[in-house]
């Protein structure tokens, strides 16, 4: 099925890439004759989320989190007060809010209207969180989006989903790995995956990485 | 508005599908697209709502069979030329064929450190929240033609204020041009058997951010 789906979507990035292409080329010169926009604006842009901003930033503050509780304590009282004062990133948006994985309880996070996400320390939503299948069944059948992923809770886990309707971005807290202790924060970051931020995925184990 | 935006809990498009090593653009018009999008953005062209708007007005089959930066290259285009920013002539031409509209700003390279963090949509209250954590409230019964951000699958359920979020720019306002209209913002969670019946997953609650004037008191 994955493949089916792959393929169907090359096909339809085919078939839309040649007019997609010159209708953006067609927008970005007018839009540039006109002086409203400049295309060495629009490289930065895309040089930043190609190259500065992903998933590495959010790894880091959970790392963090991870190794000084205080840390933890500041995040989840103010997480864009926290993200900001680990000066990886400019400036974190206002109303980052993280959501912390217990045993009990596993949260996760959507955009059931569009796509709203943490961009500052997730980077640009992987085509999945912004798909229908995604968008649709997360608030009426996470264990069964979780499946698609490869992801089993256990029965009595509770599971919170966080629909991003406002402002508000969320991130989640995921919960150490056993077998880590001692590590360093850059070895535990190399556990934590966008997923397991997002809520889809849970970290790495140990020998995963070792 | 009513569209087909509005997925939540909606059956039939099937499995998610997660893409391996997924690149940040799959094509080099992805990358100018967005940049473009943003870029009209930062210089007020239009708010983050009017272009949530201006995507969800595109006609049910073209959402649901483009792809994502497909459909923000068809809303740059219409709010382009409905701004009177580009003409259907211009884009024919692929060149700028008459003057250009005085905008307030340009985005230079240097500028763009600053738009890659969100703005800020927190704003002075108006007047005191409504509703504490704790208090029961119900979602609306409203259906708005216009932009909205309560959900359909929330609408008309009660749930309970879990946060107070601040005092926002209030997103069905701003949309359609009306001002900021800054409004108490609340977390509300909701039992899944509340929104989906009672063959819910009885371990799944549900939050959505709502605004005040999207809810009601509970009894």
């Amino acid at each position: 099925m994955a493949h089916d789906h792959e393929h169907d979507d090359d096909h339809r990035h085919g078939s839309e890439l040649s007019e997609m292409q010159l209708r953006v080329r067609a927008l970005e010169t007018v839009l540039a004759e006109k002086g409203y926009i400049d295309p060495a604006a629009l490289d930065a842009m895309i040089e930043a989320y190609e190259t500065k901003i992903g998933p590495h930033i959010g790894a880091h503050v959970v790392a963090k989190a991870w190794t000084d509780p205080a840390f933890k304590r500041a995040l989840i009282e103010d997480a864009t007060k926290a993200a900001q004062s680990l000066g990886l990133i400019n400036r974190v948006g206002d109303h980052l809010i993280a959501v912390e994985n217990t045993p009990k309880l596993h949260n996760m996070i959507v955009c059931t209207l569009c796509s709203c996400y943490p961009w500052e320390v997730l980077g640009l939503p992987p085509v999945w969180y912004k798909s229908a299948p995604y968008r649709s069944r997360a608030v009426n059948d996470p264990r069964g989006v979780l499946a698609d992923f490869g992801v089993t809770l256990p029965a009595a886990t509770q599971i919170r989903v966080w629909d991003s309707t406002a402002e508000t971005r969320f991130i989640v807290l995921p919960m150490r790995p056993s077998g880590t202790e001692g590590w360093s924060e850059e070895k535990l970051a190399a556990l934590i995956t966008r997923d397991s931020m997002i809520g889809t995925g849970l970290p790495k184990q140990p020998h995963e990485v070792a | 508005m009513d569209g087909i935006h509005d997925m939540g809990g909606m059956h039939g498009f099937g499995k998610v599908e997660p893409e391996d090593n997924e690149p940040v653009f799959h094509a080099l018009w992805e990358g100018r697209c967005l940049a473009l999008n943003r870029a009209m953005g930062a210089i007020g062209a239009w708010t983050i709502d009017e272009g949530r708007a201006g995507i969800e007005q595109l006609p049910p089959d073209v959402y649901l069979s483009r792809s994502y930066y497909g459909k923000w290259a068809l809303r740059l285009q219409n709010m382009a030329v409905a701004r009177g920013l580009a003409s259907a002539d211009e884009l024919a031409a692929g060149r700028a064929l008459h003057d250009a509209k005085p905008l307030k700003r340009k985005l230079t390279a240097a500028d763009v450190p600053g738009t890659l963090t969100r703005g800020s949509f927190g704003r002075q209250a108006p007047a005191p929240a409504r509703f504490k954590v704790g208090d029961r409230v119900r979602a609306k019964n409203i259906h708005p033609p216009t932009h909205t951000r309560l959900p359909r699958y929330a609408r008309g359920h009660a749930g309970v204020i879990e946060a107070i979020r601040g005092c926002h720019v209030f997103p069905d306002s701003t949309a359609v041009g009306g001002g900021e209209d800054p409004q108490w913002l609340y977390t509300v969670l909701f039992d899944a058997r509340e929104l989906w019946g009672e063959s819910a997953d009885s371990t799944l609650t549900v939050s959505i951010e709502a605004f005040e004037p999207y809810l009601e008191a509970a009894a």
